[in-house]
């Protein structure tokens, strides 16, 4: 009776988990000024940033791109999601009990890997190394995988450089209805946001999509003196205030943080426009 | 032999309880053993790390931490290889880096003719390599009190822009970095393993520290950064290839010592203008230069964000002059 209960039981486990192997096509709607082309400079909208992040922004310059050591950065895990992001999903099962020792992602846009590992090993030192994917371990909540990730490298939460620290932790809920899959990801960054970051995205099953090959190997792009990192100093950055200029709004709302994510915001950014006290 | 004890350790972390004895002392630290990459692993204590390379001949350790986790180093070092310590490497003159240079030593086995000739009879200890400059700030001249003790005073010395030395089926690489963290910085290349310990050039947990009296420069620990991201290949996807053991702090690829090297060069060109327009120390310190990194840098109960400020004011206005 026991041994027959504790099989109906293990089934249920079982049961209540999805299969999230397969090729998964993008959906692009959500947020889409920010993705695809990309963000404008100096916008920090909708996002709770701090002011270690805006001065680390308003620094930023696109040329950074060009150096070497920059040229074949993929999106870190947390940012991977946003970007083109196709998705391979496969799985490595134990072969006696069945179970899924691991996810395996790997995204179109110059194909980072990543794994998740499901058998419940801890994370590693403080001393290990950190990776664009970092390290992820998984857990089923009910019908809904939690992966919690660790040892990210520094990153960006927008691609007009406010960043994302390396001390940050990422958090992931995946969801399978059928043939939707929906990704939250929830960033929590001591160093420069002042609440959880929380996004969402979407995919579509689909069968007949294959990932693109790439490789990527950088050049010397421009001549540059030995050490030169391209940045703005302080006060200096001529274009921060150009996206408040094109769209109207003003140079406040700009600037983000996290009050700008709420639908409190909005008659307050009414009274800024219609240029009333706040 | 060799393959045991690294596969043993690409298991995982060893962590390994530094004092077996009850009594709490500053002895009583933690060190954590970590594979790098081939040949090479990181012990991480409380003084900083050490990288240790490992094979058929010997063991070649970069750094001893301080005097206080000498056992404890030589206990890690034992489990991971049998063979003799032959050769310690200096970065710097540091004591949380040259610190256990005397017991380490004398644990250790290299015997060279001119040893057997040493009138005071045939030494047997490890060698310790260090630029020369180490060395004269170890000693001192005759009669005078010298900073450390002569066991632990580097017995091999280089003058010259690098040095080499062949071991475990291995090239190594000393290359020295004038006035960076101070006048006597190695940079250490282990070529077949790929891998390169730092010393307090490059430090993933706090703001680098010069130190100007013993010759240090913000504009030398930018140069050591650069020597080390011409040295480092990163594999695809700029990730791996290359392994980096830094001074303190976790292993690292190139990409974080770019990240590094941005961040010291960005915040020198914000001083450097913040100089050029006439502002005091003072008013550089209260326009927080560091700010959008003192997240990360800061150590609040140890080298700060204002101290390294002051650092870099001091030594660019020096500079300057």
């Amino acid at each position: 009776m026991l041994v027959a209960l504790l099989g109906l039981a293990a089934l249920g486990t079982a049961h209540a988990q999805r299969d999230l192997a397969g090729h998964w096509s993008q959906r692009f709607h959500e947020d889409l000024p920010e993705r695809g082309a990309g963000p404008e400079i100096g916008d920090y909208t909708g996002l709770p940033i701090n002011d270690a992040a805006r001065l680390r922004a308003d620094s930023w310059d696109a040329a950074k791109w060009t150096m070497p050591e920059r040229q074949c950065e993929p999106h870190p895990a947390d940012y991977g999601p946003r970007g083109p992001a196709a998705l391979r999903i496969g799985s490595t099962v134990d072969p006696i009990a069945q179970d899924v020792i691991s996810w395996d992602i790997t995204v179109m846009w110059m194909l980072p890997h990543r794994t998740i590992y499901m058998d419940g090993r801890p994370h590693p030192s403080p001393n290990a190394q950190h990776s664009w994917q970092g390290f992820s371990t998984g857990v089923w909540e009910g019908d809904m995988l939690k992966v919690t990730t660790t040892h990210l490298k520094e990153g960006w939460v927008r691609r007009n450089g406010l960043p994302r620290s390396d001390k940050a932790t990422l958090v992931e809920y995946f969801l399978r209805n059928e043939n939707y899959l929906t990704l939250v990801t929830v960033v929590m960054d001591p160093v420069y946001l002042t609440e959880p970051l929380v996004r969402t995205s979407d995919w579509v099953l689909d069968t007949g999509l294959q990932l693109s090959p790439f490789s990527c190997i950088p050049a010397i792009e421009i001549e540059r003196p030995r050490g030169t990192v391209p940045h703005h100093l302080p006060g200096t950055n001529a274009f921060l205030e150009e996206y408040s200029q094109r769209h109207g709004l003003p140079i406040e709302a700009a600037r983000g943080g996290a009050q700008t994510m709420y639908p409190e915001y909005v008659p307050k950014l009414r009274r800024l426009i219609e240029g009333g006290a706040p | 032999m060799i393959c045991r004890a690294a596969a043993a350790c690409s298991l995982g972390a060893v962590v390994l309880l530094a004092c077996a004895a009850a009594q709490p002392t500053s002895a009583q630290a933690q060190l954590e053993v970590l594979p790098a990459q081939g040949n090479v692993l990181m012990i991480a204590g409380p003084g900083g790390n050490t990288a240790v390379q490992i094979g058929h001949e010997a063991v070649v350790v970069v750094d001893t931490q301080t005097a206080a986790v000498s056992d404890q180093l030589l206990a890690a070092i034992a489990k991971l290889s049998s063979k003799p310590i032959r050769h310690i490497i200096n970065t710097s003159v540091d004591a949380g880096h040259t610190g256990g240079n005397e017991a380490v030593s004398r644990a250790g086995k290299y015997v060279r003719l001119i040893d057997t000739l040493d009138p005071r009879g045939s030494r047997s200890d490890a060698a310790i390599i260090a630029h020369v400059n180490v060395l004269g700030r170890m000693s001192s001249p005759t009669g005078t009190d010298a900073p450390a003790a002569a066991g632990a005073w580097p017995s091999d010395t280089y003058f010259t822009d690098d040095w080499a030395l062949f071991v475990n089926g291995e090239a190594l690489q000393l290359i020295h970095v004038p006035n960076a963290h101070t006048d006597g910085d190695t940079i250490v290349f282990f070529r077949r393993s790929d891998v390169i310990a730092t010393g307090d050039i490059y430090d993933t947990s706090r703001y680098p520290r010069f130190d100007s009296e013993k010759g240090g420069s913000v504009a030398g620990v930018i140069e050591g950064l650069n020597r080390i991201l011409d040295i480092a290949i990163p594999g695809e996807n700029q990730e791996g290839g290359t392994v980096v053991i830094p001074g303190h702090g976790r292993l690292s690829d190139e990409t974080e010592v770019a990240n590094y090297r941005d961040m010291l060069t960005i915040v020198r060109d914000r001083i450097a203008a913040m100089i050029g327009a006439g502002m005091t120390l003072e008013q550089v310190q209260r326009a927080k230069p560091t700010s959008d990194y003192d997240g990360v840098y800061d150590e609040p109960n140890g080298w700060t964000a204002a101290m390294f400020v002051a650092a870099v004011y001091r030594d660019l206005r020096a500079e300057s002059r």
